[in-house]
């Protein structure tokens, strides 16, 4: 059945609380989950206190700050800081979320609490390990299929066509909404999961694309597409403002017609 | 999928891979919707019967409930409930049961149960209907 308790080696415990800055008022606490896989111990929460007048406003602008300043050996991912890459995706204050796109005055808790993105195998601290994740993406083949020989310039796309991918290509993969998935966390293994669907149908109804019949066939599977129950948690932690529900809804609209 | 030894060294895509897709699933997901109309319609009519049947004495309750347009009724409702259940179990037991000998004995009795209660409540209908 369902394994509903952490295992030992697991269980957090309460870890180390670093020293306040001197010299300010203006401080942010901030709750951060730490664990080194070297070091044999139990994954922790540390506490810091970021200085506001030291520090941009963005929980990521926090994370670097006590990086530099305080604490060299936390562990996050993190590159564009604004939204656009999606490495710095991980859980603040119970929703996953990009760090670089959530300000710290958004968080209404007396601290910020910040874990890696759930269900996932962690690699260090807020690093989760997204092998799988990319793997599934990679399996619904996200790139343009054709028999018609290539003309010479480019394949033409009409602007209602066009529009179509509208609310699709702007997903960045950052794994916020597939790891918010109660039904990817449990059967994460066989379901492709929101982010890898919203994929898919992004070249299912690409009107360029030529093979949307073996995309439908290698999605129609109880697993792969039909765990998707519409818990909506995908729609809700999308930092980008997506809704993969609706995607996944439709290719399973397109199921259903192709039958009649 | 369960980890088998030196599983560890497939490729990520050869386990999202898995055993390929089952090319079915739109049957099961297209019957719950229509099971689920078919389910409120029916509760629908059977429901202000029943209340009313049940306040009856016993000899015209059973003459209410051996009624040929309301024993169809309540034969209709009995089968569409029955698929309804069956599928809404089956994606229960399949969110929640991984261990794979668990989950086929759990579809397995799954389908039973549903036959069995099935067949009573039919058989029970039926009987009051032809006055057995």
């Amino acid at each position: 059945m369902v394994q509903l308790t952490l295992p030992k080696n697991s269980q957090l415990v309460e870890g180390k609380v670093w020293p306040k800055p001197t010299g300010t008022n203006r401080l942010t606490e901030y709750k951060i989950y730490r664990w080194n896989p070297d070091d044999g111990k139990n994954p922790s929460v540390d506490t810091y206190y970021v200085d506001r007048d030291d520090c941009g406003p963005m929980v990521l602008d926090g994370l670097i700050w006590i990086k530099t300043k305080i604490d060299p050996t936390l562990t996050f991912r993190r590159s564009c800081r604004e939204g656009i890459c999606g490495s710095c995706a991980m859980n603040i204050d119970g929703t996953n979320t990009l760090a670089c796109l959530k300000s710290m005055d958004e968080v209404d808790a007396k601290a910020v609490k910040i874990y890696p993105l759930p269900h996932m195998p962690v690699v260090k601290d807020l690093v989760p390990d997204l092998t799988q994740f990319y793997a599934q993406h990679a399996s619904v083949e996200p790139w343009l299929h054709t028999e018609t020989p290539a003309p010479e310039k480019e394949w033409r796309q009409g602007r209602g066509d066009r529009e179509k991918l509208d609310g699709l290509y702007e997903c960045i993969l950052c794994a916020c909404c597939s790891t918010s998935c109660p039904s990817y966390w449990w059967n994460g293994d066989r379901y492709l999961g929101p982010a890898a669907l919203l994929q898919a149908y992004r070249w299912l109804i690409d009107s360029r694309d030529e093979a949307t019949g073996d995309r439908l066939d290698d999605l129609e599977d109880p697993f792969r597409l039909y765990r998707c129950h519409t818990i909506m948690n995908c729609a809700k932690a999308c930092p980008k403002g997506l809704n993969p529900a609706k995607a996944i809804a439709e290719i399973k609209k397109m199921m259903v017609a192709r039958q009649f | 999928m369960s980890a088998t030894p030196g599983s560890s060294m497939r490729t990520p895509r050869r386990r999202v891979a898995g055993l390929g897709s089952a090319r079915s699933g739109t049957g099961h997901f297209w019957l719950q919707r229509v099971t689920a109309l078919a389910n409120l319609l029916l509760i629908l009519i059977a429901l202000p019967i029943v209340i009313w049947a049940a306040g009856q004495e016993q000899a015209q309750t059973l003459a209410i409930l051996g009624h040929p347009l309301v024993a169809i009724v309540l034969l209709l409702l009995i089968f569409s409930v029955c698929f309804h259940m069956r599928i809404g179990m089956q994606v229960v037991i399949e969110d929640y049961v991984p261990a794979e000998g668990m989950k086929v004995l759990a579809l397995i009795a799954n389908t039973f149960f549903t036959i069995a209660v099935g067949s009573a409540g039919a058989f029970a209908v039926l009987k009051i209907s032809f006055g057995g």
